[in-house]
């Protein structure tokens, strides 16, 4: 019911289009995309624009109330050009997806009858979620500084949300934001204290430049963080698989267990592919954080190297803060 | 950590009678706490005199005793029992508070036993204001910020620090008297001023004023590790302006974001681990609507009524989960009781909108304030789940049984309302509220305005204004398919449609079945349909396409509707009620029985009760789609109280079967003209009474048989609008009052007979065998409602023969009405003479009282009645044979209804009871009154304060053998002097009217010099209205204030000191109730 603002701008939903499973949105309205951080930080979104491709709810707020908001939903969406359609039994739908899985789909309104077989054939001919090439749409095509601490911290951009950086920048370092395909001599040059792998959409190994850089990361024992996309990185570069869930993780309320003080914490999660936990074990990694519900992988801790990653996103935005002691881990690498 | 294996026996508190703020709710948690410790295999002793309730059916727990809870009686159990551990969390503030007590002077230390789930130190950080300010400091969680002053100047200092609106709160006044609200220097001056001389100790408190700030709840489950979760948020429409008790509460929030649900979570973490919560809690936020500025308002650290709503509409058990963690377990141990896989360490995510709405029974009460504040007023609730806000809330309303069928196109409408009064009821709200902004809405006033007035938020305002547009259509457009499934969505309801269509409710019906737009039935199951959940707890909404089950033709079963909100005359008892049918058709080899009930403060609506929940409406158009999804045997509607009852009749027109009497014969029974005609055939008599549509037959009937006259509506229960009325002016008021509350029935009257007893029958017949319960007497005399009224088993003043000839009566009128079912008769003693005042074919209040003093289980057999089994033997007389006394002794809220009168009458004002049993008349009552809160004083002083000469006679010897213990007896001069000339002396007080005049009432009430007062109102009402009574109704008010028990009637006042009398050379025994007798 919360976080609406903060999915849409989530680069990992780059090419997906959304349901919300809680049927009132927009309630809250949409705040002023043109507010920053000092730093220069969209103050409340993610990434420069809506990323899904599609929003489909059960009952749309046509009005909103908040006192930070400056437009509805609506508006917004309108404004960037996102479809959305509303007036949906998103339960059914959701139950739909569990099922089936996530699957490519069409939004289609009509006043008349709708002949959905030539939907369908239409919708098979577009391209397929898994074939699109997310890094290119969703990386920074230059490198970009925040702030001006004098230590450095090197975010490899694979679909980062800015809250990352926001949390880069509360540990006191200076952020940079480099493209996904960056060279590990080239983000050395940063003279960094260590490196975080972001966020981001689709199947890891579509970004072979980054695993290779990661090898070297992790070779050279530079402190590095992985969230998400960016555990899943790490983990292939240090020897585990990764495998693409049914319907994926999504959502705000996902217990994870701490297995060093077996403490559960409640996390903000969206994803579609995970570490196979079978892998593990011959991996370089030890497993640190399952899945209170299904056991999954939830985040590895390398045996020897200074090298931490989590599938959840301690980063919040949307979601809890529970896990913002995931950064300190960072630090703590980097301050050994 | 796995569960504490050195637990092998635990004693749980729960919370008494049921009284505004502590209601049905407990019975929910403490069932709940006592099935997990059951699970576990320990042992569990449970102390509560609230007899209607489930959990003090020997089911759940080992052992348990019908007790006041305090710390005495629960000291004698532990030294009886010697638990290992004790759980306060499940008995409200009451069994809180007692466990602070035990702990403080040494009880639980002395005699080791262990507080399980939060500790006694974690209780006073949270109970006292000052540890908790320090502790929320100390944790990086704002509280409200506030000054003590003792004069204008500080106290301007100190507003202007804390910046303008502030609130003043003058020290040492009862019930916040003095204070106010100050918007400016000017208003502050007058408060402060005029505070300061109220105050006793010439100080006031000026505090940030937030009544406009948003009020934020959220419930957190906390293991001893320290894993946390948050189970439920919710936000109060009516903002910090009205306790949430009294606000209609939406969850999950609507209007906050995400940063800002976030923060308060963050917080409520922080809080509850700082403070050391184990098990759940309940954390409010004041959270301001122009920033995100936010202050903890307080913790609970206990189930509560709002962990009770939270568990109902998130699906979490949370009292079963607390209690889970109390024995030891942590949270990711836990399982989730609806998936049956995850685990219980998770935060539901929720796919509907809950809204909880309160009842309020202000009509019953005389001179009572209906303004919503900090006091909580309501005695009730529901809750209501949709997939759009309209949907839930017009749903709620229609739940609350108070004859509305949503927010608009309501029965005679007529009133009208100048846009000067409008804005006035906006900003001081009562129990209309969302009403006035509907009317404020079709008035043209803007959402700001209404906003800036009300202070509820412009989303919820904009959310009626769709139900307000929808009306509007509904009422100028032709009714299509579009509009149709735009008003269902919007919660509109057949009725409202009809209305507005110039329609009858059963031709929308037939269209929208035609056109096919019908409700879809999810399911509630904590985790919006993300991973597949095996669970039977329904709702039914038009936000939908498709159903989340289906019905297998095997499962096919019966349908129990429950009683809907608690309210006065109708509370937990029909909840009991509920629950031992459910388990009696289950006994009697029915494996498939569903529930059908919308009140959160109840057992019946634990999904692991019965085959399918529907937590929904009680109305005949809801009860019909559930019926045409199940296709169920048939429905049961005489266990569920007046509300399940009603439908009877238009549910059976519709062709539903419903179980149990036949319709035809619950309305030879309800409607008074036939029912009579029976009676006469049967030559039983009953008192004289006549059926009116007109006023004038009716006071020539009046002043034929004389008055005072019974003046009631047929179909009505708990007495509304049921008066005595004492002359013809009177009779000309009620007349039209009982008219309007029941429109469809005609009004009757009948002779109000003084001096008689009433006697009440509850009983069970299956069409040729009849029960007997028993024979309950009231101690009180007839004219007190007998929901008012103590009530003995067995009768301690019938003769023989009397109960012989109410047996056959008895007997006679079950079978004459062909009952299959249960059964209550009302009868009225008068010299010698038994008449019937009325049958009601359905279970009834006092049932659970004979139930469990008699040891059978009168639902469990009106199962068996139902399902046309055989009744068992059960000798005529075993009620007779019982050794022990029960009494049942009502319990009041006056407290909390700001002006409400305490005399009692006709009108059921009682929101709750106690029983005890015990070897005596006394020993039983002696326990029944300490149960509902009175002090029963060695030594003292008594004030009696009598109205009328009869009254006074019948007191004598009451005041002598006051006297002859040792007591001072005070009166004002009349009584003084009447009582002197008997007994001998008697100190003279003066009338509050009288200030001057020393010794004073006043004085000695506010110096604590009085221990009880007997205070015998005349029995005219009409001095009431004339005013002549003020004075007394000033020393009951006062005395209600500070405290001090006011003895109301004679018979109460009578048994009152012999009960001391008692217990001078006795001692009450403490026994545990045993099992019903088993029956095959």
């Amino acid at each position: 019911m919360v976080g609406y603002t903060e999915a849409l701008t989530d680069p990992s939903y780059n090419g997906q289009i959304l349901t919300l499973t809680y049927p009132l949105v927009g309630n809250y309205g949409v705040p002023d995309p043109t507010i920053k951080d000092d730093d220069g930080i969209p103050k409340f979104f993610e990434s420069e624009k809506i990323q899904i491709r599609g929003l489909v709810v059960h009952e749309l707020s046509l009005t909103a109330s908040h006192w930070n908001l400056t437009m509805t939903l609506d508006e917004w969406m309108n404004n960037e050009k996102v479809p959305g359609i509303s007036g949906i039994d998103t339960r059914e739908l959701t139950k739909k997806l569990r099922t089936s899985g996530v699957m490519m789909a069409a939004l289609v309104v009509s006043d008349s009858e709708i002949d959905v077989d030539s939907v369908k054939k239409q919708l098979s001919s577009a391209k397929h979620y898994d074939s699109e090439q997310f890094m290119d749409e969703v990386s920074t095509k230059e490198v970009q500084v925040y702030g001006n601490d004098e230590k450095t911290v090197v975010v490899i951009d694979t679909g980062a949300k800015n809250a990352i950086l926001r949390n880069v920048r509360e540990l006191g370092y200076k952020a940079i934001l480099v493209p996904w395909d960056t060279s590990y001599e080239k983000i050395m040059s940063y003279n960094p204290e260590g490196v975080v792998l972001s966020s981001g959409p689709g199947d890891p190994q579509k970004c072979p430049n980054t695993i290779e850089t990661t090898k070297k990361l992790i070779e050279n024992n530079i402190p590095t963080l992985g969230i998400c996309l960016g555990a899943q990185i790490i983990g292939i570069a240090g020897n585990t698989e990764t495998y693409k869930l049914k319907y994926g993780h999504r959502g705000q309320n996902k217990p994870c267990i701490n297995l060093e003080n077996n403490q559960v914490y409640v996390t903000s999660q969206n994803h579609g592919y995970g570490i196979t936990p079978e892998s593990i074990e011959k991996s370089d990694f030890k497993l640190w954080f399952t899945n209170a519900d299904d056991k999954t992988v939830e985040g590895i801790k390398h045996k020897i190297q200074n090298c931490v990653a989590v599938q959840f996103h301690p980063e919040a935005a949307p979601g809890p803060f529970d896990c913002k002691f995931v950064f300190e881990e960072l630090r703590k690498l980097m301050e050994k | 950590m796995p569960k504490n294996e050195s637990l092998k026996k635990i004693l749980v508190l729960g919370s008494g009678a049921i009284k505004i703020g502590e209601a049905g709710e407990f019975d929910y948690s403490g069932s709940q706490c006592l099935k997990a410790i059951h699970e576990d295999g320990i042992n569990s002793v449970l102390i509560n005199p609230n007899i209607a309730t489930i959990q003090t059916d020997t089911r759940f727990a080992d052992q348990v005793y019908l007790l006041p809870v305090n710390a005495e009686y629960v000291e004698s159990i532990i030294e009886k029992e010697r638990p290992d551990g004790i759980m306060l969390a499940y008995g409200g503030q009451t069994a809180l508070n007692c466990g602070v007590n035990l702990e403080e002077s040494g009880i639980l230390k002395k005699y080791g036993v262990n507080v399980l789930g939060t500790q006694i130190k974690g209780i006073q950080k949270t109970e006292d204001r000052q540890l908790f300010k320090d502790s929320m400091k100390e944790c990086g969680v704002p509280v409200l910020r506030s000054k003590t002053v003792n004069n204008f100047e500080d106290a301007k200092k100190a507003a202007e620090e804390l910046c303008y609106p502030v609130i003043i709160r003058v020290a040492y006044t009862l019930g916040g008297r003095g204070g106010g609200v100050a918007y400016n220097e000017i208003e502050l001056h007058e408060i402060v001023e005029r505070g300061l001389k109220a105050s006793l100790v010439k100080q006031v408190l000026v505090e940030e004023y937030i009544g406009h700030w948003k009020q934020i709840e959220y419930e957190v489950m906390q293991d001893y590790d320290g894993n946390n979760v948050i189970v439920c948020n919710m936000e109060n429409v009516l903002s910090m302006k009205a306790h949430t008790g009294d606000n209609i509460v939406v969850a999950p929030s609507q209007t906050i974001d995400n940063h800002e649900y976030h923060m308060l979570r963050s917080a409520a973490l922080r809080a509850t681990k700082h403070v050391g919560i184990v098990g759940e809690c309940n954390i409010q936020y004041a959270l301001a609507p122009d920033s995100d500025k936010y202050v903890a308002i307080e913790i609970n650290p206990r189930l509560s009524r709002s962990s009770a709503l939270a568990s109902k509409a998130t699906g979490y058990p949370l009292a079963y989960m607390s209690a889970k963690i109390g024995l030891g377990y942590n949270l990711s141990e836990l399982v989730n009781r609806i998936t049956k896989s995850t685990t219980a360490c998770f935060e539901p995510s929720l796919d509907y909108i809950v809204c909880k709405h309160p009842r309020w029974d202000f009509a019953k009460f005389e001179l009572v304030n209906r303004r919503l504040g900090p006091t909580m007023k309501s005695v009730g609730e529901v809750m209501a789940v949709g997939r759009t806000f309209e949907e839930s809330f017009q749903k709620a309303i229609r739940m609350l049984d108070i004859g509305n069928d949503g927010l608009v196109l309501n029965r005679s409408n007529g009133k009208t309302h100048t846009e000067e009064d409008i804005e006035y009821k906006l900003s001081h709200h009562d129990d209309q509220i969302l009403y006035y902004v509907a009317v404020a809405l079709k008035m043209g006033i803007s959402v700001e305005r209404i906003y800036k007035l009300s202070t509820v938020d412009p989303w919820f305002i904009e959310k009626i204004q769709n139900i307000v547009s929808t009306e509007e259509k509904l009422k100028n457009s032709p009714l299509d398919e579009s509009l149709l499934w735009q008003a269902k969505k919007m919660g509109f309801a057949d009725k409202q449609i009809a209305r507005a269509q110039d329609k009858t409710p059963d031709e929308i019906r037939d269209l929208r079945k035609k056109l096919g737009v019908i409700p879809s039935v999810k399911q509630i199951d904590t985790l919006a349909a993300e991973w597949p959940a095996v669970t039977n707890y329904l709702y039914l909404t038009y936000g939908g396409s498709s159903n989340d089950v289906v019905i297998p033709d095997d499962e096919k079963g019966i349908v129990v509707l429950g009683a809907g909100p608690y309210r006065i005359g109708s509370s937990v008892e029909f909840d009991w009620g509920t629950v031992n049918m459910v388990w009696g058709l289950q006994e009697n080899g029915e494996k498939h029985v569903s529930v059908v009930n919308c009140n959160p403060e109840t057992v019946s609506t634990d999904y692991d009760i019965c085959t399918r929940l529907y937590f929904e409406e009680l109305t005949q158009e809801r009860i019909l789609d559930i019926t045409e999804f199940e296709h169920p045997k048939g429905i049961i509607t005489c266990v569920g109280g007046q509300t399940a009852n009603n439908l009877t009749p238009g549910l059976a027109q519709h062709g539903v079967n419903i179980l149990g009497t036949s319709a035809h014969d619950v309305d030879r029974a309800e409607d008074r003209s036939k029912f009579s005609a029976e009676l006469d055939k049967l030559h039983i008599q009953q008192p004289r009474w006549q059926a009116f549509a007109n006023l004038n037959e009716a006071k020539t009937f009046a002043q034929e048989v004389g008055f005072p006259v019974i003046v009631r509506p047929s179909y009505v229960l708990s007495g509304a609008a049921m008066k005595v009325v004492w002359s013809q002016e009177e009779l000309k008021t009620y007349v039209k009052e009982a008219t309007d509350v029941s429109p469809d029935h005609p009004v009757v009257i009948s002779k109000f007979m003084l001096n008689s007893l009433e006697v009440d029958v509850d009983g069970i017949s299956n069409g040729k065998e009849v029960v007997i319960g028993a024979i309950v007497e009231h101690i009180d005399s007839a004219g007190v409602h007998s929901g008012d009224a103590m009530m003995v088993i067995p009768p301690w003043r019938l003769s023989n023969k009397i109960i012989e000839t109410i047996n056959e009566y008895t007997k006679k009128i079950a079978l004459t009405f062909n009952i299959k079912g249960p059964f209550n008769l009302q009868f009225l003693v008068h010299d010698d003479h038994v008449y019937v005042i009325e049958l009601n074919i359905r279970a009834s209040r006092s049932m659970p009282f004979v139930s469990k003093l008699v040891k059978t289980n009168l639902i469990s057999l009106a199962a068996k009645a139902i399902l046309d089994k055989p009744l068992p033997k059960i000798p005529e007389n075993k009620w007779q044979k019982i050794h022990n006394y029960g009494i049942k002794v009502p319990q009041f809220s006056f407290m909390q209804l700001e002006g409400a009168d305490i005399a009692l009458g006709v009108e059921m004002q009682s929101t709750g009871e106690a029983a005890c049993f015990g070897n005596s008349f006394y020993d039983a009552l002696s326990k029944g009154l300490t149960s509902v809160g009175y002090n029963l004083p060695d030594k003292g002083s008594a004030l009696v304060t009598v109205g009328g000469a009869q009254n006074k006679e019948k007191l004598v010897p009451a005041i002598g053998k006051l006297k002859q213990l040792g007591f001072k007896i005070l009166a004002t001069e009349h009584t003084a002097e009447f009582f002197e000339e008997k007994i001998g002396q008697i100190e003279i007080v003066h009338k509050i009217s009288e200030p001057e005049r020393k010794p004073n009432i006043s004085d000695l009430l506010y110096e604590r010099k009085i221990d009880f007062i007997i205070n015998i109102p005349s029995t005219s009402t009409l001095e009431k209205y004339v005013g002549m009574l003020d004075d007394e109704y000033q020393i009951r008010r006062k005395s209600l204030e500070l405290g001090i028990p006011v003895l109301t009637t004679i018979e109460l006042a009578d048994s009152f000191v012999k009960t001391l009398e008692w217990l001078r050379d006795n001692e009450t025994t403490k026994d545990p109730i045993e099992p019903y007798d088993k029956y095959e």
